[in-house]
This record gives C-alpha cells, structure tokens and sequence, in this order.
C-alpha cells in the first residue's frame, strides 16, 4: 500500500515538493504569529504574509487563477479592510495586553486537539495518493472560465444576488454609523442621536 | 505531489483559525481567524480539485468554481461582519466580545457586570 508507484518515493520529494513545504512553513508560522500577537495591526499584517504564502500555495497546485484571485480579492481588499476596521474602532496602536481573552489555554487544548485528530485522519486516509501535476494546469483561466461559465451558471448569478444582498446591508448597517456619528462616546449618544435628529429635519 | 502536504497544511491552518477564534479578544481579530478558516477550506478545495480532475475522467471543476464562491462569500461576509462591528462599537464605545454579555443566560447575568451594560443600552435605545 505504501510507497504505490516506482515514480513516487517519501524520500525523495520532487521539487515541487520542497517548495510547497518552505511556503506552508512560512506560510502556518505567519499564521500562528497572527493569531498569537499581542499588536493588532501587526496580525493583520501577518495576515497578509498568510493569505500571500496561500496563493503561492495555488500556483504551485497550478490553480493559476485562484491564486490571482486570492491576491486580489483577500491580500487586496479584505485585509484593508480589516486595517480599516481596526483604526475605525481605535485598536491601541502599541502592544495590549488584553489581545486575548482568559479561556486561551482551553483554546489552545481544543486546537491542538484538532489539529491532531485532522492531521491523523488525513495522512492516514490519503498516504498513498499522489497529485499529478504534469501536463496541462489544472486551473487556468480557460479551464476554470470554461467549467464556471458552462456547469455553474446558476450558482454565479445567485451569488450576484447574494453581493448585492451584502452591499444593501452593509450600506444601511453604515447609515447609522453617520446619524450616530457625532457622538462617538456612549454618554454623548443622545446628543449625538439629537443632533441627527435636528439634521433630518432640517433636510 | 504528495496530496497529504497541502491538506495537512490545510488542516493545521484551520486549527490556527480555531485557537484565533476562541482565544481572541477583539472582535476583528476573531474575523481574521474565520478568514484563515476559510482559506485553510479554500486550499483543500483546491488540492482536491487538481487531484480529482486527473485522477477522475470529469469532475465539471467543482472545487475551483467553490472555492470562487467561497472566496466571495467571504468577502461579503467580512463587509458585513465588519460593519456590525463598527454598529457595535459605535453603540458600546468596545469592540471586546468578553464585554458584550447583553443575551448571557446563567450566573453570570447578575455579576457586576450588568450594571453598567443595562444602563448603556437603556441609554443607547433612547
């Protein structure tokens, strides 16, 4: 069962092999340096470290166009986003000591737990099974148009829909933020909510 | 390519995302976490996908157009998240999820912390 074909060997990895391992290794430690960081606007850098070793990872699966969404979509605009979240709730700049919660040692025995059972289920169930990367990519525009445009139409259009869905809400969640606006403490709220009262009537 | 080096890395980062979440204070941070859940997903849909169509004669690349979606989704879903956040942290001047305690059931409801939440959402519904 082990060691299936002539070709493939655990001690001799390729050098797509390598590669992927040095970029899931820079890759899970910018993770983990992300969830432990005490400066918030440093894990959302290192959030970015994270989500670029992830499209290096897709390239060299040879997912070509996953790989550029993934630039464009998370390292572009979500975690900008995220920067923005983070300076529009006044995150303190410099090290906070409060960055976790009490419960982190169970948090830590859950992951680990998890991470173990994962770990042991996948590499016990899929040892022996190899990716063919030779030939054409598996993932380039072409295919990926091809296949998203002829068998997944349906799916596309609803999710079109469900866009729109979240750029409505996230437009009315915001509009509260600029009645509220001018009362950014809560005991200066209902002066705040006033004076956006008196503006609404005015307009 | 060995299969097993993209979904172990998928599953240790997916256990990342699971410590982020439960241990994290702020509420942004715990949005990173889900991001890096959904990516660990997004990278096992993606090795499975390169496997699966040369291993399989026509698998219409579902885990591709998938993880497009998912990659969508969770745009959308960090929008929204974000702006209930911001709605959050307009209302209660904090974005640490410990302090939100409003719809807590147990002991906890009558520890001192209610006190002061009550007052602040009696002051925040005016």
């Amino acid at each position: 069962m082990s060691l299936a074909a002539p070709t493939h060997g655990f001690l001799s990895p390729t050098g797509v092999e390598i590669a992927f391992l040095l970029v899931g290794l820079v890759t899970f430690g910018a993770a983990l340096v992300s969830v432990t960081t005490r400066q918030l606007v440093h894990a959302a850098l290192w959030l970015v470290v994270t989500l670029g070793g992830l499209a290096v990872e897709y390239l060299l699966l040879t997912a070509e166009f996953i790989a550029w969404v993934q630039v464009l979509i998370y390292v572009g605009s979500v975690v900008v986003l995220l920067l923005f979240g983070l300076m529009l709730t006044k995150a303190p700049i410099g090290r906070s000591p409060d960055a976790d919660s009490g419960n982190r040692w169970a948090a830590l025995t859950v992951a680990v737990a998890a991470a173990a059972a994962l770990v042991w289920v996948v590499v016990d169930a899929f040892r022996a099974t190899w990716i063919d990367l030779d030939g054409a990519a598996a993932g380039s525009t072409k295919v990926t148009g091809e296949s998203l445009f002829q068998h997944w139409v349906l799916p596309f259009e609803a999710l079109s829909v469900l866009l729109l869905a979240a750029l409505v809400g996230a437009i009315v969640l915001s509009r509260k933020a600029k009645a509220d606006a001018a009362g950014p403490e809560v005991p200066g709220a209902r002066d705040g909510q006033a004076a956006a009262e008196r503006a609404e009537g005015a307009r | 390519m060995h299969l097993v080096y993209p979904v172990v890395l998928s599953a240790l980062l997916f256990c990342t995302g699971l410590y982020g979440v439960l241990a994290r204070r702020n509420a942004i941070l715990v949005l990173m976490s889900v991001e890096l859940m959904l990516n660990a997903v997004n990278l096992n849909l993606v090795a499975f996908d390169v496997w699966l169509s040369k291993a399989a004669a026509e698998t219409l690349h579902s885990g591709q157009a998938l993880t497009l979606f998912t990659i969508a989704i969770a745009a959308a879903e960090i929008g929204i998240g974000l702006a209930i956040v911001l709605a959050v942290h307009r209302n209660r001047g904090t974005s640490d999820i410990d302090r939100l305690r409003d719809t807590a059931e147990g002991p906890e409801s009558d520890g001192p912390d209610s006190g002061a939440p009550a007052a602040e959402k009696a002051e925040a519904t005016t």
